[in-house]
């Protein structure tokens, strides 16, 4: 029931038939932490958009202010001024600093959030069921057909403790996607992996987005991820961070590792590693001074 | 159900760490029998040992009193205050403890009178609780409350703490009340410090109910009843009192065979209440 008859990497046939949402307006937003004049800027007049339906990356050196962008969408923290929407309709602003959290966003964290003293497919049920969605009988059956759906079978009532990091992270997806969200804030989710681990986690995020077709933000470090898997990626400067450059990325989808290799490929890397170098360089310096 | 026993017991009996512990408490109480019959055995006096009567003798002691009544009765009243005081300390310790932690003005008006009374020994209490209580059997209550509560209130506070931010804003943004929150997150993250505060706890209890015993004079049921029921701290002490040094000795193997028992019970429970913890 949950997969559809049309071929899985067929892109061009899916986009029209439901309305897309997920789209997130990011204007002017400034976020400083502390006192006016002593604090320290972390958000520096950022203005860009994130499309509906599709991959949006922010790739940006290490402390440079885009996971303070990911927690104001998700209403974790507050902005200082500016206004972020979701489908048009104000997340905050100037009347309301903070957004309220919901499912319609939800955070894949760093390290991963699943809840470890819960068995896997509780963590999959959470949303629904504390949302009153679904009963729990009903939230099971969802999640069981998920979970297989996502080569998660089997590991249903292990702990998260029990399975890889790389599972983990995918059990993390699963359990954000059975909220229906509008869009998904990955936060660096595949950080602490090795370089194999990844390479396979971000085809099956890719097949997860050619399936669900849900907007897609995307933090990251890692130029290369970032180019792989963004429709759009948005290299940030330096703390305070601010969009340097914002690139269109016209490798089509569907798209799998081959890409890797291509000269499209290449061609963006080189496009934006000097302007990403630069800014990791400053960052460095900079830190150099603090300590 | 039996083969599955079979099984476990031969794991256990080729386990190495087994055989170390068979071997290590074997060299001790082969060094405690020989040096305490050193005077005997080689003329000169093992400093210390030789005082202490020997692992053989205790044993026979031990025996001995396995079969008297009074010596029961004694164990049993110790086990039961050692009950009550643990099981006070649990019921109003790991509420407050997550009161503490959840709510900073809470927190700010308990935590400063609660740190001030931590550090005095709950040994020091026992002439004041005397005073407070109307029988000598809550005031030993009390102090042994106190031995447990003060461990397992730092520990849910440590706990509850220490939970990772990333979880309330997982279930927040998943829909989740306050209720919601305290139910299903605070409460099983903090459930692992709860379950160390409650093991450390249990052993402190025991230390201090049998002093407990000792200065009070047993409680009201021995006060001058000899061994016949003061609990075991009032025994040692009346061993002592009569010159048995090998029912001095003996009551304090029990102690020591108590508290074991209590903690291994509780790691027990405690696994039981964590599964995720447990590596398999």
């Amino acid at each position: 029931m949950s997969v559809q008859p049309v071929a899985l990497r067929d892109y061009s046939a899916v986009p029209t038939q439901t309305p897309r949402k997920g789209g997130v307006r990011i204007t002017d937003v400034v976020k400083s932490y502390g006192a006016a004049e002593a604090g320290v800027l972390a958000v520096d007049h950022c203005t860009f958009d994130i499309s509906p339906g599709e991959i949006t990356v922010v790739v940006g050196p290490s402390g440079c202010g885009k996971t303070t962008l990911l927690n104001a969408i998700a209403g974790f923290h507050s902005i200082s001024s500016g206004s972020i929407y979701l489908d048009d309709e104000l997340l905050c602003g100037p009347q309301k600093l903070k957004a309220q959290p919901g499912p319609d966003r939800i955070v894949v964290f760093q390290n991963g959030a699943l809840f470890p003293w819960k068995t896997n497919i509780e963590n999959v049920t959470f949303g629904p069921i504390m949302q009153g969605l679904l009963s729990r009988a009903e939230a099971y059956e969802k999640a069981r057909d998920m979970m297989a759906d996502a080569g998660l079978r089997g590991i249903e009532h292990n702990y998260p403790g029990e399975i890889a990091s790389g599972v983990r992270r995918r059990v993390e997806i699963v359990r954000a996607l059975m909220n229906d969200p509008k869009i998904l804030l990955l936060d660096e989710p595949y950080r602490a992996l090795d370089s194999l681990t990844k390479s396979v986690m971000h085809e099956a995020l890719l097949e997860i987005f050619y399936k669900s077709r849900v907007t897609i933000f995307f933090i990251t470090h890692d130029l290369e991820e970032a180019i792989f898997l963004g429709h759009r990626v948005v290299i940030m400067t330096t703390r305070p961070c601010r969009p340097k450059k914002i690139l269109d990325i016209d490798i089509p989808h569907p798209r799998d590792y081959s890409v890797l290799t291509t000269r499209r490929f290449r061609e963006f890397m080189d496009e934006t590693a000097a302007a990403v170098h630069e800014e990791a360089l400053k960052a460095f310096t900079a830190g150099e001074k603090e300590h | 159900m039996a083969k599955a026993f079979a099984l476990r017991a031969i794991s256990v009996l080729s386990g190495d760490d087994f055989w170390r512990g068979i071997v290590s408490i074997a060299v001790f109480l082969i060094f405690w029998e020989v040096g305490s019959r050193s005077q005997a055995l080689f003329g000169v006096a093992f400093p210390w040992v030789s005082q202490v009567p020997p692992p053989s003798a205790v044993l026979q002691e031990l025996i001995v009193l396995v079969q008297e009544p009074s010596f029961w009765i004694s164990a049993l009243l110790s086990t039961l205050r050692v009950f009550e005081g643990f099981l006070a300390a649990m019921v109003i310790g790991i509420p407050l403890g997550l009161a503490m932690a959840v709510s900073r003005t809470f927190y700010g008006i308990t935590f400063p009178v609660f740190e001030v009374l931590r550090p005095i020994p709950p040994l020091a209490w026992v002439p004041a609780s005397i005073i407070f209580w109307p029988t000598q059997e809550l005031s030993i209550a009390f102090v042994t409350f106190l031995g447990a509560f003060f461990t397992i209130v730092i520990n849910v506070i440590g706990g509850a703490q220490a939970i990772d931010v990333r979880y309330f804003q997982a279930a927040r943004s998943m829909g989740s009340s306050t209720w919601d929150i305290f139910r299903r997150i605070i409460l099983p993250a903090t459930l692992p410090s709860i379950v160390v505060g409650a093991t450390v706890g249990v052993g402190i209890t025991w230390a201090v109910v049998v002093a407990a015993e000792m200065i009070s004079g047993g409680g009201s049921a021995g006060s001058m009843g000899g061994a016949a029921g003061g609990g075991v701290g009032f025994f040692i002490w009346n061993s002592y009192v009569g010159g048995s040094y090998t029912q001095i000795v003996a009551g304090m193997i029990s102690i020591g065979i108590a508290g074991y028992i209590s903690s291994a019970a509780l790691r027990k429970i405690g696994k039981w209440l964590t599964p995720w913890l447990s590596e398999s």
